[in-house]
């Protein structure tokens, strides 16, 4: 095996494209190993195709789960070993008939996902304009405090604010939910990187047709800001849709519940509508799902620009 | 009003003022009050100034220790499962070779698990840690020849379902960004390497890895926060803030159970503030040692 040194240089040239054609094995002779290509494509392949399967178990053991007994399932857990004769649709009907408080919970959190990307979108892009496109005096400390608020988690908030707010009878409101979060540090750091990008000829071209610096950004500059918006509609409407520890701080009224808190309440131990539980779980999980599946490039853009905590 | 909508000097801070009072009215306010009321009996809505009897009581609580291990311990071994297992999945998707279906395949469905809520992400694991024997993760360890496991009753298997949820979540995510981090290291690197007789796992070794820098020290850094911070994870796997002697119990949790469910706020701000200073410490110190802000400066 080490007998042969490597007498042709790998890389830079020939993109191995997979399955075309068998390779003479002597054409790689780079290392110590000698794969063909093909060979290591496979192997690649069956790894990565293996670790997806693991992480799409949760996910499948989900929706099987929605066809089986909740009460068994709360019981015995979730199994590879399914039954098949013993799923049946049961959950569905039940969901669609008599499903109590589940669509109102849905319907919460859609119109509270929908406004807060809204005001969120606004209110923070507006405020990145201001750090992107002029100089002022206390800009860099201002600046740093956003950068502070990206690094430091809600949890460590949760209290103080829980304090404040109850102090100011904000408490039970969806108002209180949005407000703190419109100026939201993440969003702000991702459109002025966006702004920055944008040629300031633009804002002089502006002035001289004598646009406010207000109308420059609302009918010049977001325009064009398109893809930006797009990426932050998606974290920030991920980020709504899923908000759990706000919400269930401030929430009392059931009729007011979102999703995750509506579903978190089908999990206490004396519940007895753990047939809604796993299809709840599922049917919440689908508006994201689609949404990925339509805009997977946003996503993976919005969320690692910046997801700092999920 | 027209000459306000027209100043270049003032348009500025109207842009950036509603950052400043969310600032001002939603955190720095907020974070203020609760700094002075750790010195503070509170009950009632009654403050009366205790000193520092908060802190005094904080030290000698053994189920604040408690907490504050298990949130160190989670939050030390994420990012010893979170750093190195994305790195060698993003280096393996970022080889020349491959499928480009599979790879599309593999990064979406890593990516999806960070797309489900905490709540949701909590009843799957509940349920795949379940005790009975029939139990996904139990009917694993059967395969492996143990078993079963009651999971969520035992410290180590409790933090290894809690690993596990923590891995299923971020893995993609942090893929994502030692891809993005891989891609941007220019591809003569690598050819250099080669030329000069570099084997795949040296040049990961000496070029992939000293590249990544900044991402690793990004990654760490928001991995000390988010462990540190960890709670509902927990709160969701015990299904409730109470676990078997303590052992899913972390700061946030002990904060949130002293805070909001014994309305003990004095106490609980005690908390807070102790676990900002650790956070912060640890996360200055770590900045400093990894040489970060000397770039920032040059």
């Amino acid at each position: 095996m080490a007998a042969q040194p490597p007498t042709t240089v790998r890389g830079g040239s020939a993109p191995q494209e997979s399955g075309t054609g068998s390779t003479p094995p002597d054409r790689t002779t780079a290392g110590p190993r000698r794969l063909s290509p093909r060979a290591a494509t496979w192997i690649q392949s069956g790894f990565l195709l293996l670790i997806a399967a693991i992480a799409l178990v949760p996910l499948v053991a989900i929706f099987i789960g929605t066809f089986q007994d909740g009460n068994d399932v709360i019981r015995r857990g979730m199994t590879f070993d399914v039954d098949v004769s013993t799923l049946s649709l049961d959950n569905y009907v039940l969901l669609f008939t008599d499903s109590g408080p589940y669509f109102r919970w849905f319907a919460n959190t859609l119109l509270l996902t929908v406004a807060q990307v809204a005001g969120t979108l606004l209110v923070s892009s507006f405020v990145a304009y201001g750090f992107a496109m002029y100089h002022f005096k206390g800009k860099t400390l201002s600046f740093i405090m956003v950068l502070l608020l990206i690094t430091v988690p809600f949890e460590m908030l949760m209290l103080p604010l829980y304090v404040q707010v109850n102090d100011m009878g904000l408490a039970d409101t969806y108002l209180i939910i949005v407000l703190p979060f419109l100026a939201a540090a993440v969003t702000i750091f991702f459109f002025r990187q966006y702004f920055l990008g944008i040629p300031k000829e633009i804002l002089e071209a502006g002035r001289v047709d004598g646009v406010t610096e207000f109308g420059i950004f609302f009918r010049l500059v977001l325009p064009i800001s398109k893809p930006a918006m797009a990426a932050m509609a998606i974290l920030n409407g991920m980020l709504c849709w899923n908000n759990f520890l706000w919400p269930l701080l401030v929430l009392r009224t059931p009729e007011k519940f979102t999703l995750p808190i509506g579903l978190n309440t089908l999990l206490t131990p004396y519940g007895n509508n753990y047939e809604l539980l796993i299809i709840g779980a599922f049917f919440s999980l689908i508006p994201i799902l689609i949404l990925f599946l339509a805009f997977q490039r946003f996503f993976i853009e919005g969320i690692t620009a910046g997801a700092v905590k999920g | 009003m027209r000459q306000i909508l027209y100043s270049k000097r003032l348009a500025p801070y109207l842009f950036i003022l509603p950052f400043l009072v969310t600032l001002a009215v939603f955190w720095i306010v907020p974070i203020g009050r609760s700094f002075v009321m750790s010195f503070q009996e509170v009950l009632y809505g009654q403050a009366t100034f205790i000193g520092t009897d908060n802190y005094e009581r904080l030290w000698r609580d053994r189920v604040f220790w408690q907490a504050l291990y298990n949130s160190m311990r989670y939050m030390i071994l994420t990012i010893v499962l979170l750093v190195p297992i994305p790195m060698v999945l993003a280096a393996v998707v970022n080889s020349k070779l491959g499928n480009p279906r599979v790879k599309a395949f593999f990064k979406a469905s890593l990516f999806v698990p960070a797309l489900t809520s905490v709540v949701v992400a909590g009843i799957v694991f509940r349920l795949i840690f379940a005790e009975s024997d029939s139990a996904m993760m139990n009917q694993v360890a059967e395969f492996f020849g143990f078993g079963p496991v009651r999971w969520l009753r035992e410290d180590i298997t409790g933090l290894v379902a809690l690993l596990a949820l923590a891995l299923w979540r971020w893995s993609g995510v942090n893929t994502m960004y030692f891809l993005a981090g891989m891609q941007s290291i220019p591809t003569e690197y690598y050819e250099a390497a080669s030329i000069d007789g570099a084997s795949k796992f040296q040049q990961f070794l000496h070029i992939t890895i000293p590249n990544l820098k900044p991402t690793i020290v990004y990654v760490v850094t928001i991995s000390v926060y988010g462990g540190l911070a960890m709670f509902l994870e927990s709160f969701m796997l015990y299904a409730g803030n109470s676990s078997p002697n303590n052992q899913g119990l972390t700061v946030i949790g002990y904060l949130y159970r002293k805070g909001i469910e014994e309305n003990d706020l004095g106490f609980a701000s005690a908390v807070g503030v102790v676990l900002l200073v650790i956070v912060m410490t640890i996360n200055l110190t770590y900045l400093i040692a990894s040489g970060t802000f000397k770039k920032e400066a040059a």
